[in-house]
């Protein structure tokens, strides 16, 4: 070993040492730093991975999808409308769509009923294609347990589970119910020819906002959804939301830092006499800070540990339990998904810095002063 | 064994804890990778254009699709009933810009 590492080594024993002789407190505060950093790991990690997941799931979103605005609220479209927008040039097609909502008065959760285009995922008349959050809302215990509906007191429509999607794509499908669509409008009660909005894929991709300004010149009553309003959409949800747990997060994280200051700057008066023996022994200003850059690194990189690894764990291996109550809200139903793996490195490397280096420099700010004085005043 | 020992011996071992932690995601990538590839198919198929996070009102199951005064769906001024407003933001308003008149003599 280097006379250097030698010199850092026996630094290190001696603040943990130091560390040592206030067990107590000093535990304590790695306690509490570890919580703080726990829930903000927590926070980014299930943030970057929803983020990460919904972005790459909605890439396959409608690139256009055009609704009929009537006083101010969404309104039927009639299929005719699909022919004049499909009628524009740079559009490959356009198709009305039948979907919504159903309140289910058994137990006060909202499906989202769809008739889907594809052919080969229309179900039979009289069969539904569940998400998995629908029977486990109603208590379906057994597979092929029907389904029954009711839309008014004394009504009750019975239907066949076909197929229930899987938990992989729970976070895009858990509430969803696919229906054929004779039982759809027959359910709904929805005329023919009308329909929910209509979707419309594009030839080339950078035409989108011509074809949306040409779309609103001709059909100035309808509101045309773009698949980069989507993300933006979601871009900004994102945000929001992480802003918001970084705002709850804030105020353990105000408390921490007055602790972690009154603990740093307020030096004791035993350890002010402390470095004045040092000092009196022969340490050298370098020498006590080096000490206390250990206390704090030491201290701040343990914490960081500690609350990352247990923060990852509690997202990735124990699917965030802590963050669900928050996101449940009023929903009856919430969708059971895997979380996807995924760590953005810069953002670690951010929280890293905020959470380390401020307690290293609260720490040795303070003691630089009281170490820069004479040993006999700091002793008295 | 010195103190410093044990606690080196401490940090080295979380910090393995957190480099496997690292390496989970990329260990477990092609199956991540496998779920979206057949998760984003069926979106494309079914058309759909949100997640399930927040069922509970239209506004915040398809918050890209809501109608543009979602906040005040129920009539103008109300407040926002479900908890899960919180976390879904306001749709962005487009009309930030002014109409301006000016009298004929200033033309």
């Amino acid at each position: 070993m280097t006379p250097f590492l030698r010199r850092q080594r026996a630094l290190a024993d001696f603040t943990l040492a130091a560390l040592a002789r206030r067990k107590g407190k000093n535990i304590a505060l790695i306690a509490v730093y570890s919580v703080v950093v726990f829930v903000l790991a927590s926070a980014m990690f299930f943030a970057a991975s929803l983020r990460f997941e919904t972005t790459t799931v909605l890439e396959g979103a409608p690139e256009i999808t055009v609704q009929k605005i009537t006083l101010g609220r969404q309104d039927l479209i009639e299929g005719s409308v699909a022919d004049e927008i499909a009628a524009i040039r740079g559009l490959t097609e356009a198709h009305p769509r039948l979907w919504g909502y159903y309140y289910d008065r058994i137990n006060g959760a909202n499906y989202t009923v769809m008739v889907p285009d594809d052919p080969e995922m229309m179900p039979d008349p009289g069969q539904i294609a569940i998400g998995e959050g629908i029977p486990r809302a109603r208590g379906l215990e057994w597979a092929g347990a029907p389904v029954f509906l009711s839309r008014y007191e004394g009504d009750l429509k019975k239907f066949d589970v076909a197929r229930t999607f899987s938990r992989d794509s729970a976070l895009m499908t858990s509430d969803l119910m696919l229906m054929n669509e004779a039982d759809f409008r027959d359910f709904f009660d929805i005329p023919e020819g009308r329909y929910t909005d209509v979707v419309a894929r594009v030839r080339n991709p950078n035409e989108v906002a011509t074809i949306v300004q040409k779309g609103s010149n001709a059909l100035p009553q309808m509101r045309f959804v773009t698949r980069a309003d989507i993300a933006r959409t979601y871009q900004k949800l994102f945000d929001w939301r992480e802003g918001l747990l970084t705002a709850l997060a804030f105020a353990g994280i105000l408390a921490f830092v007055i602790f972690a200051a009154e603990k740093a700057s307020g030096l004791s008066a035993e350890e002010a006499r402390e470095i004045g023996i040092l000092k009196a022994v022969g340490w050298n200003t370098r020498d006590v800070i080096a000490m206390k850059m250990w206390e704090g690194g030491l201290i701040s990189l343990a914490a960081f540990l500690i609350g990352t690894v247990a923060g990852f764990a509690h997202v990735f291996f124990f699917g965030a339990p802590l963050f669900a109550p928050i996101l449940k809200g009023w929903a009856v139903i919430y969708p059971d998904f895997p979380l996807s793996p995924h760590v953005d490195g810069l953002q670690l490397l951010t929280l890293a810095l905020l959470t380390t280096l401020p307690y290293i420099a609260a720490t040795v700010v303070p003691i630089w002063r009281t170490a820069s004085a004479d040993p006999d005043a700091v002793m008295r | 064994m010195r103190r410093s020992s044990y606690v080196f011996a401490g940090l080295g071992a979380l910090t393995l804890l957190l480099a496997v932690e690292l390496y989970y995601p990329v260990f477990a990538r092609p199956h991540r990778d496998g779920r979206l590839l057949e998760e984003r198919r069926l979106v494309a198929r079914l058309g759909l254009t949100d997640p399930a996070l927040f069922t509970e009102a239209r506004y915040t199951r398809n918050p890209s699709l809501a109608d543009l005064n979602t906040p005040f769906q129920d009539h103008p001024g109300s407040f926002d009933h479900f908890p899960s407003g919180t976390f879904v933001p306001p749709p962005a308003t487009p009309g930030k810009g002014w109409l301006l008149f000016q009298p004929e003599a200033a033309k």
